[in-house]
């Protein structure tokens, strides 16, 4: 059920709202927080279609601002969206027009659940320092994704700089799988690492921070090395007892050695919007450990190490 | 760097990727292999295999697992292998995915025979053997029995005698069992005896699956998280307590498993006495398996039941209509003797003699081809002690309800006043839906079971002590039952049960509530 309110307030969006819960029935609210994605008109859909997945795991509120400062005439225009059979979550979508964009804060503090975590998304290009954003000031957690930046290295620099607790960012999400396999596979084996070495595409942004991440947890000047990508294509830890190294072989595999046992093909598939939003959206407390990688990868920028393009790679 | 920083992070195991505060990685089982005896029936196909396939999916099984399947069958491993897939196409939770899948099937094993056959269980030495070369699952077995309780002891010595169950090898070899856990006190430590016999009491892992993890940490959850609750949790509000397990449904299939079994053991004295243990306990220290279980212990050993001749109840379902349908009598299924005295209904109080419930009874009822499938546990509250509004009943008592099932949830039921001028109370219910909350995807019990077996992770699940203190409150109502030899008492489908049970709570001034 999509309710249109062409030229509207947040007040009457709010009533809106009220009204559909009661004719539907439902009266209790299920929903745990308030999810606010900060877009454009060209980008909303893949983000809509995101959150509203990641609804499905998290049941929530949705406010799509989508931001139209070019617009002629200023003006706030809703729509109340709610999905029957996923009745739990509920979705507006508030175009800010003109005038209004620059007052984003105004609507959204009217339309936010009592007393419930708020989590802001930025899709696409988000603030220098989320925190000090009129909608960052309002969330206890702050999504960016360094990767929807023209420069994603020179993005997550910033971030990094500007880190404060809440923040992450999608480009450490997408590494979750490949540092639990890595983490599996010190499980398995067991020895301590004395040299690790990264192969990834150049200006890979998930890269660094996986270089950051192996530095700060093994105390070790990590090696990276450039390669065809995409991605991240190689992670090697030598240890004294031997060699363990995960290569990704295609788009959804990786080969698995450890030493003293075979190879194997473990499942690596590369994680839609979708899920990364949903793994975010999972813990509301502060990522320490995103934190220290953030830190660790300030430290190699600082030490002139970050790889920026192919020709400082490091070779062997 | 963070390896020169003061406040160097912990690891978890030694392991210096790993980090108590880093929760975005899953603990990964070790490589394992698991061996599933009894493919061939519903429960491997409908919850085992597809939860194999969820947990590889999310990433949960470790790089290195096996799957073997054992029965007697004529199978190659690509006939197991094509159940396997069949299985996880209909009934996997999560989406499927080709290179999920193709990891899953390098290590998919069959093995053929039965369970006396000793070339059989050598065999499957071997392949298991084989597997832990291979595919480096290094030693580490778990063995889930999703057969018969009759073939227990076979199967465990056999995988004994071809050292299959040894505790000092290179990695671990566990046990999963399913309940019954026997039909009565003495059956039940008979059963441990022999399963203790071959696995340490650490390697057995007894599951209830009407009674996942989640059930039993949502209710420590509402009890122990919160502060609004615990205060009313005693015999000063509290006058009764209710739990029920309805089952919309007959015995189906089931009935060389049922007849002979009984709603009583087959429901009472697992899923809903644990129930019951869980509502009732005090609050352990922490959450640690252990504590837990002493704390549930501790309350079993306070209960007993009710004199049976006054406070229990068994009926049996007739022919009728249910649910708009046309329904054949518990005597008209397939295998069930004429002068079966099975119960399909059976209702029981418990009593518990500590200083938080004396005075307040418990009672529990399970039952099938009742008018809608239901699980909960109803906190009756007393009335209120002074009611200045005239219209007020009696009856009109609050009521806190865990919902176990279909839809896990909390309901409170409270009166209000009618809008207008007269003082008017009404009752109305607030419900609150985990499934709406939180996560339509989350893991299914079986998930997490048999994660937990493979981290080998100490089960919430039952240790035989708490079984065999089920047994002992519910064998003097079986004895009690089998002494008066007779059927039970007809009721019809569709129902609530049979009389008698309405007027075992008569005798004690309540009634039943209607779920």
């Amino acid at each position: 059920m999509i309710i249109s309110l062409p030229n509207t307030t947040a007040s009457e969006v709010s009533k809106e709202l009220l009204r559909a819960r009661q004719t539907s029935g439902a009266t209790t609210q299920g929903r745990v927080f308030t999810l606010v994605v900060v877009t454009t008109p060209a980008e909303a859909d893949e983000a809509l279609a995101a959150s509203q997945l990641a609804a499905t795991e998290h049941p929530s509120r949705i406010l799509m601002l989508v931001d139209d400062p070019d617009a002629e005439a200023s003006g706030l225009d809703a729509e109340v969206r709610l999905t029957r059979g996923s009745a739990s979550s509920e979705t507006l979508v508030l175009h800010l027009r003109g005038e209004v964009a620059a007052h984003p804060a105004s609507v959204v503090t009217a339309l936010l659940l009592p007393d419930s975590p708020v989590v802001v998304w930025w899709p696409t290009t988000s603030p220098v320092s989320p925190v000090d954003d009129p909608i960052g000031a309002l969330a206890d957690r702050r999504i960016t994704d360094a990767l929807g930046d023209a420069d994603p290295l020179q993005a997550l620099r910033i971030r990094a700089a500007n880190h404060q607790p809440g923040d992450t960012d999608l480009t450490w999400t997408r590494l979750t799988r490949w540092r639990a396999l890595l983490a599996a596979a010190l499980d398995q084996f067991p020895h301590p690492v004395t040299e690790a070495v990264v192969e990834a595409a150049a200006d890979n942004a998930s890269a660094e921070l996986m270089v950051a991440w192996l530095a700060s947890r093994l105390g070790l000047t990590v090696q990276r090395l450039t390669s065809e990508g995409p991605g991240i294509t190689r992670v090697r830890l030598v240890t004294e007892g031997g060699t363990v190294q995960i290569t990704r072989t295609d788009a959804r595999h990786a080969r698995f050695e450890i030493p003293g046992q075979p190879d194997r093909e473990v499942a690596l598939p590369r994680r839609i919007l979708s899920e990364l939003i949903t793994e975010e959206l999972r813990r509301m407390d502060a990522d320490e450990v995103f934190e220290e990688t953030t830190r660790a990868l300030l430290a190699r920028t600082e030490s002139g190490k970050v790889d920026g393009s192919p020709s400082e790679g490091e070779h062997q | 760097m963070a390896a020169t920083d003061p406040g160097r992070p912990t690891t978890i195991g030694g392991n210096p990727l790993r980090d108590p505060r880093d929760r975005r990685l899953p603990r990964i089982a070790d490589p394992s292999v698991l061996v599933l005896f009894g493919v061939t029936g519903d429960l491997s196909r409908k919850k085992l295999m597809p939860a194999v396939y969820d947990l590889a999916n999310r990433g949960l099984l470790p790089p290195g697992f096996a799957l073997v399947g054992f029965a007697r069958r004529d199978w190659a491993d690509q006939d197991f292998a094509q159940v396997v897939h069949d299985a996880v196409k209909e009934y996997a939770r999560t989406p499927f995915r080709e290179e999920v899948w193709s990891q899953l099937l390098t290590g998919i094993r069959f093995v053929s025979g039965s369970f006396d056959d000793d070339d059989a269980f050598a065999r499957l030495a071997e392949t298991v053997a084989e597997l832990d070369r291979n595919t480096g699952t290094s030693g580490n077995h778990a063995f889930y029995l999703s057969i018969p309780p009759g073939s227990f002891e076979t199967v465990v010595n056999q995988l004994a005698r071809h050292g299959m169950a040894e505790a000092d090898g290179p990695g671990w070899n566990r046990v999963v069992i399913e309940k019954p856990f026997g039909h009565d006190l003495e059956s039940a430590q008979e059963l441990n005896a022999v399963v203790s016999k071959v696995f340490p009491p650490q390697a057995v892992f007894r599951i209830d699956h009407y009674l996942g993890k989640e059930t039993v940490q949502n209710m420590l959850a509402l009890r122990f998280a919160n502060q609004m609750f615990e205060p009313v949790w005693n015999n000063r509000y509290i006058d009764h307590v209710q739990i029920t397990m309805a089952e919309d449904i007959g015995i189906g299939g089931r009935a060389g498993y049922y007849d002979g079994i009984g709603a009583a053991r087959d429901v009472i004295q697992n899923h809903l006495l644990q129930l019951l243990a869980l509502t009732a306990m005090e609050e352990p220290t922490s959450f640690a398996a252990d504590r837990l279980r002493s704390e549930k212990q501790k309350v079993l050993s306070a209960a007993r039941a009710a004199d049976p001749a006054l406070h229990s109840a068994r009926g049996r379902y007739v022919a009728g209509w249910a649910g708009g349908r046309e329904v054949g009598g518990y005597l008209d299924e397939d295998g069930i003797a004429p002068d079966s005295t099975t119960e399909t209904y059976a209702a029981i109080r418990v009593d518990i003699d500590n200083r938080r419930w004396a005075g307040v009874p418990f009672y529990l009822r399970a039952g099938k081809r009742m008018a809608r499938r239901t699980t909960e546990v109803a906190l009756m509250f007393r009335p209120a002690p002074h009611r200045p509004f005239p219209d007020m009943s009696e009856m009109d008592r609050n009521a806190l309800v865990l919902r176990i099932q279909p839809e896990e949830g909390v309901t409170m039921r409270f009166g209000a006043k009618v809008p207008g001028t007269q003082m008017e109370i009404r009752q109305v219910n607030m419900d609150f839906a985990y499934g709406e909350s939180f996560t339509e995807s989350s893991p299914e019990a079986y998930e997490r079971l048999i994660l937990d077996v493979l981290l080998g992770d100490p089960p919430l699940f039952p240790q035989h002590e708490e079984v065999e203190l089920s047994w002992q409150i519910l064998d003097p109502v079986l004895d009690h039952w089998a002494a008066e030899g007779t059927p039970p008492e007809d009721y019809l489908p569709g129902s609530w049960g049979p009389q008698s049970a309405v007027d075992m709570l008569a005798r004690d001034g309540f009634t039943w509530r209607r779920p």
